[in-house]
């Protein structure tokens, strides 16, 4: 068996001890080791890339493995990670490890929760392992369907109708996807020969530009719905509103970026001339979403609808830099795909925990809660700094990568949109300044909220956890970049062929 | 050669206080976090004045070297674009290095007793350190886009600062706006970063502000709306000075951030932050001067309006710490009047090395009348000049230490800061008389307010107060007196010896036709004040209802900030998020719930087909299968 395969197998295990426990002490406790070793396999996945990659390998993916599935289709389980995919893993792990943390009082329905959580976390580490398309669907869709129970059972607010919202535009999206990756099979063989979803067999052919044209947009926006691509986007607002804490970490720190590392591996890898050609399309959606989805933030007053609005903008970044189609923004795009999922994981972990203690997530109805909750104040100051681009987080090295990056296309159209987005950080101070105002700084508003509890030994851990992977990409930001620019280097070099 | 090296401590000390202090600080007992940064600044400060005497005296060549000692690639982009993180030392920085270190050290000890017994202190310390390592990142900067992350930093220090009583709204919202506004300058700051990187492909100082370089020569062809790409550049660059130096119209977050503790107020709002864009623009100067000089002379202007508008608004100011903040945007624009008129090598460099010596001068006695300032407010527990009078009696040393430092920026001579006002006014009388005249008459107009300021505090009225003002205790007065030392004899330091655009020194002359008439309009000044102000009287009163709408306009500030709130709130807020929030709600979301809607009532209107009724499904097919053959019948007939 192979190492990577762990990275499934771990969960479905935990998934089965969590079975045979009958309170919520036992469930919590096999949940957290169980996501515990999936953090140490990730760092060691990590250590074992760089010493690799040190080494001077030059594959593009290392650890493959290959197992016939389903011969009459040549449908295999392949599994391989470059830097690009072990970096999301340890996103990952990482979200996952802390969302257990961030669930620890889960009262109803204990065990049902912790399965379907893990069983999520499962669907998206198999997506990111895989290099198959047909094995990558399916985790795809493993991951999205614990969504809707997770949101319809343990959800607040209007919790049935956001998930059946949330799900369906997802589900539209699949739909798309599925009708793209049947195109790259049908076409993976155009000289004659056998079809096939390996990955790294189709993009050493070239697909006819015909058939590029006509599956590169339904994989883009198939994949671009899960990214909240404008205007697919209206499924994350509600859906992170009703969704319980765990899961809007989940949502927004992996699962968004499943959708743009989604149009990144298969959309733009394996259809590069389309994508080229059609970017400016998308550039254009990407941009709208950027400045929308930050406007749409300032005038909110639920929380977790001004992180959704925000994260609408900051993942729209990400799309629009992959769209810029070169190694510096490209680079700047992964970089912003796991800044931004911790950085929000970070924010919904701590909206989560404020509304356990005031039950209302209505800024208009806080106050001053700097004073009482002085731990997770400090923490969501330092997240909305991070999320405003502050040097010293992640966030700010994704960005000014990007934009650096962007900023290399000399023509006007690119220059412009570049600009339309840089200006988003200024609105993006707004909105985060807006709430950090209101909710936490300024005289405390009610009584009752003076009889608060700061966090707990969980939640510190939880938000910590966070945190400390912020700070360290922001403060040395040279080895994560350096690793995913090593492993873009086939993308630029697909790249360098049809523009030369 | 001296080994360097050493300077890496000089901002590591406090970034390492700050995590200390952050981290562990709540649990300590106060004193000993203010203890901590105090000492770890006295380090730096030790350090910086060590490395200030090798750089300046113990150099045997002609010129001042550029020397850097440090330099780690931080983020790579490409092969030649990388952000490095290091540390440049050459005239400037190190003068830089010192007043940053002075002021910030005696704004540690100051705060000693100034913060005594505030809720918060370890957290006050802790943003002082913090503040103190990015300014140092600042100076200290190789590169470009080195300053423009430890800029972002002295912001969220800024903000962290003036909001230190969070649990004011008013020093909320200050903060808040500091924030934001610089934030918006920045945004400018980025842009021009980005387009000039693009062209010359580097961030180095040591290429960029080379003169004889040759990586703009792809900028000055490439033109947008008319301008060249490497003015728009500079131009957009100079937007990020013009909003941490509060230039016009950026000027508006200044005299909000006075609701910071007043140490703050001295250290950040009056000699070190706020400078930060006149070291950018002489960091820069090269590019400014050979490349943009339109943009140079527009920066002179921008310097030289807000000089005059802003010393208009501080004569009618009744809150001292305002009057004050109006006073630092009036002498930065003179600095970058300085800036503006200056040439490049020789005695044409003037300008440039007077507004360093402005600068220099600037940060001591503006630091001495905020912290002169603190210790009144300290004593009276108020901001309003209306509620004082005659404390002269009651602090000694605040009064004599203000004194001084009131003439330091009257320009009176022998104190400091007439020598350098001098070098300015001299510069501009030489190439720009525009200019000359501005800052001319803006100095009349400085000692005139600066004078009312310390006749209503000190003398006037003889007010009854509820507690009885005391002097200030020593960790307070022993700053002040040191700053004082420096107000009266630092202007005797021959700057252009040391400080020049070239970085080669050249003699400097006193030039008494600028400097007589200069000495007599500040006198004016200082006389007008005495006669409206020593005592309390009803002239005063009387000229403000003699100029009515002029005098109104100008107590409320030609109304900028009504502006701003006019753009922000009506239009951005109302005009611009409030509808796209609506549209993402009804329309967007509408459309996506419609399709959803539409599908499930097609579904119901298509539904009857299937009823599972036999004899529905025979009578429609035989009479279907009618149909059609009539049909075909029909037309084959």
């Amino acid at each position: 068996m192979d190492i990577l395969s762990f990275l499934v197998i771990i969960p479905v295990l935990t998934v089965i001890g969590i079975l045979f426990s009958n309170n919520l002490k036992g469930t919590r406790v096999i949940s957290a080791i169980g996501m515990g070793v999936q953090l140490l396999l990730s760092a060691y996945l990590v250590f074992y890339y760089l010493a690799v990659k040190g080494t001077g390998d030059l594959h593009e993916m290392i650890m493959v493995s290959d197992h016939m599935w389903f011969p009459s289709l040549n449908i295999h389980y392949v599994v391989g990670v470059d830097g690009i995919a072990i970096a999301m893993i340890a996103l990952t792990a990482i979200i996952t490890f802390a969302g257990i943390f961030a669930s620890w009082e889960m009262k109803n329905l204990h065990r049902e929760f912790f399965i379907t959580l893990i069983l999520l976390a499962t669907g998206v580490f198999g997506f990111f392992i895989s290099l198959d398309l047909f094995t990558m669907f399916l985790f795809y869709e493993l991951a999205v369907i614990p969504m809707y129970l997770l949101i319809g059972i343990w959800g607040t607010g209007p919790k049935e109708a956001s998930a059946m919202k949330l799900t369906l535009m997802l589900m539209a999206g699949s739909a798309l996807l599925l009708v793209g990756i049947l195109g790259l099979y049908f076409n993976s063989a155009p000289d004659g020969g056998q079809y096939t979803f390996n990955i790294l067999e189709i993009s050493k052919v070239h697909i006819p530009i015909a058939a590029q044209r006509l599956f590169f947009p339904l994989t883009f926006i198939g994949f671009g719905v899960l990214g909240a691509l404008f205007p697919f986007h209206t499924w994350s607002p509600d859906g992170h509103a009703s969704a319980p804490t765990a899961v809007s970490m989940l949502h927004a720190g992996v699962l968004m970026k499943l959708g743009a590392y989604g149009c990144f591996r298969i959309a733009m890898f394996l259809m590069p001339e389309a994508a080229h050609e059609m970017a400016w399309i998308f550039i254009i959606l990407t941009s709208i979403s950027v400045v929308y989805g930050a406007f749409g933030a300032i005038k909110q007053k639920d929380l977790k609808y001004i992180n959704a609005y925000s994260s609408v903008s900051h993942v729209g970044l990400i799309l629009f830099a992959l769209l810029m189609m070169n190694k510096v923004a490209v680079d700047g795009a992964i970089l912003q795909m796991i800044s931004h999922g911790l950085m929000t994981a970070l924010f919904f972990a701590l909206i989560g925990m404020i509304y356990g203690r005031t039950h209302t997530r209505d800024i208009t109805k806080m106050g001053g809660l700097m004073k009482v909750i002085p731990f997770l104040s400090v923490m969501y100051i330092i997240a909305g700094f991070a999320s405003l681009g502050l040097p010293g987080f992640s966030g700010f090295v994704a960005e000014m990568t990007i934009f650096v990056g962007a900023f290399q296309h000399s023509d006007m159209f690119h220059r412009v949109a570049t600009i339309l987005v840089i200006s988003s950080i200024v609105v993006t101070a707004v909105y985060v300044l807006r709430v950090v105002g209101i909710l936490l700084l300024g005289p405390i508003k009610h009584e009752e909220h003076l009889k608060l509890k700061d966090a707990k030994w969980y939640e510190r851990l939880s938000t910590i956890t966070l945190l400390t992977a912020i700070t360290g990409i922001g403060i040395l930001p040279l080895w994560l970049s350096d690793t995913i620019l090593g492993s873009l280097q086939p993308f630029v070099e697909k790249l360098a062929v049809f523009l030369n | 050669m001296i080994d360097y090296s050493y300077t890496i401590f000089i901002p590591l000390i406090p970034f390492v206080v700050f995590l200390i202090t952050g981290l562990f600080g709540m649990k300590w007992k106060p004193e000993i976090s203010g203890w901590l940064g105090s000492v770890g600044l006295g380090i730096s400060f030790i350090l910086s004045l060590i490395t200030g005497y090798f750089y300046f005296f113990t150099n045997v060549t002609d010129h001042f070297e550029t020397i850097i000692p440090y330099n780690k690639v931080w983020l790579s982009f490409t092969d030649k674009l990388h952000i490095d993180m290091g540390i440049l030392l050459d005239p400037i920085s190190v003068l830089m290095l010192v007043v940053v270190t002075t002021i910030s050290f005696m704004v540690h000890i100051y705060s000693l007793g100034y913060m005594k017994g505030e809720k918060g202190f370890q957290r006050f310390y802790a943003f002082l350190s913090l503040f103190t390592f990015s300014m140092l990142g600042v100076v200290l900067a190789t590169n470009i886009f080195q300053i423009y992350i430890f800029w972002e930093l002295v912001g969220v220090s800024s903000f962290l600062l003036i909001g230190f009583y969070y649990q004011k709204p008013s020093a909320v919202a200050a903060a808040k706006k500091a924030f934001i506004v610089t934030r918006f300058a920045d945004l400018g700051f980025l842009i021009g970063i980005l387009l000039l990187s693009f062209y010359t492909r580097t961030f180095d100082f040591s290429i960029l502000t080379n003169p004889n370089t040759s990586v703009f020569s792809s900028m000055t062809g490439a033109g947008f709306l008319g301008m060249s790409a490497i003015t728009w550049a500079m131009l957009l660059i100079f937007m990020g000075a013009a909003g941490k130096s509060a230039m016009f119209p950026l000027h508006i977050w200044l005299p909000d951030a006075m609701e910071g503790p007043t140490p703050v107020s001295a250290l950040i709002h009056a000699a070190t932050m706020v400078v930060a864009g006149v070291y950018l623009v002489a960091r820069l100067f090269p590019i400014y001067y050979f490349q943009t000089p339109d943009v140079l002379l527009f920066i002179g202007y921008v310097g030289g309006f807000t000089s005059l508008f802003a010393a208009l608004i501080a004569m009618t100011q009744f809150d001292i710490k305002r009057v004050l903040a109006y006073s630092t945007l009036s002498q930065i624009g003179y600095m970058m009047v300085g800036l503006g008129v200056s040439g490049y090598g020789g005695e044409a460099g003037l300008g440039y090395t007077a507004s360093m010596f402005h600068l220099f001068t600037h940060a001591m006695f503006k630091g001495l009348l905020f912290l002169g300032a603190g210790a009144i407010i300290h004593a009276v527990h108020t901001n309003d000049m209306e509620k004082m009078g005659g404390l002269r009696k009651y602090m000694p040393y605040t009064h004599i230490t203000f004194l001084i430092a009131a003439l330091a920026i009257s320009g009176v001579p022998s104190f400091a800061g007439f020598f350098s006002k001098d070098g300015i006014l001299t510069a501009a009388y030489h190439t720009n008389k525009i200019l000359f005249y501005t800052e001319y008459i803006t100095a009349g107009i400085t000692s005139f307010y600066i004078f009312r300021l310390y006749f209503k505090i000190f003398w006037n009225k003889n007010t009854q107060y509820e507690h009885k003002p005391h002097e200030a205790p020593m960790t307070m007065t022993i700053p002040l007196v040191l700053l004082a030392v420096v107000s009266t004899f630092g202007g005797f330091i021959p700057f252009s010896d040391f400080i020049t655009p070239d970085h080669i020194p050249f003699a400097e002359h006193m030039h008494w036709g600028v400097a007589v008439p200069s000495i007599i309009i500040g006198l004016l000044g200082i006389v007008i004040a005495w006669i409206l102000y020593r005592k309390d009287n009803k002239i005063p009163a009387r000229i403000v209802s003699a100029l009515g709408e002029v005098y109104t306009v100008t107590y409320r500030k030609f109304y900028i900030d009504e502006i701003y709130l006019f753009v922000t709130k009506k239009i951005l807020f109302n005009g611009v998020a409030r509808p796209i929030a609506w549209f993402d709600r009804n329309v967007i979301d509408g459309f996506m719930v419609g399709v959803g809607t539409v599908t499930l009532k097609a579904s119901k209107a298509i539904k009857g087909f299937q009823s599972g009724d036999i004899q529905e499904y025979a009578f429609v097919y035989i009479a279907g299968t009618i149909l059609f053959v009539l049909t075909l019948l029909y037309y084959l007939g």
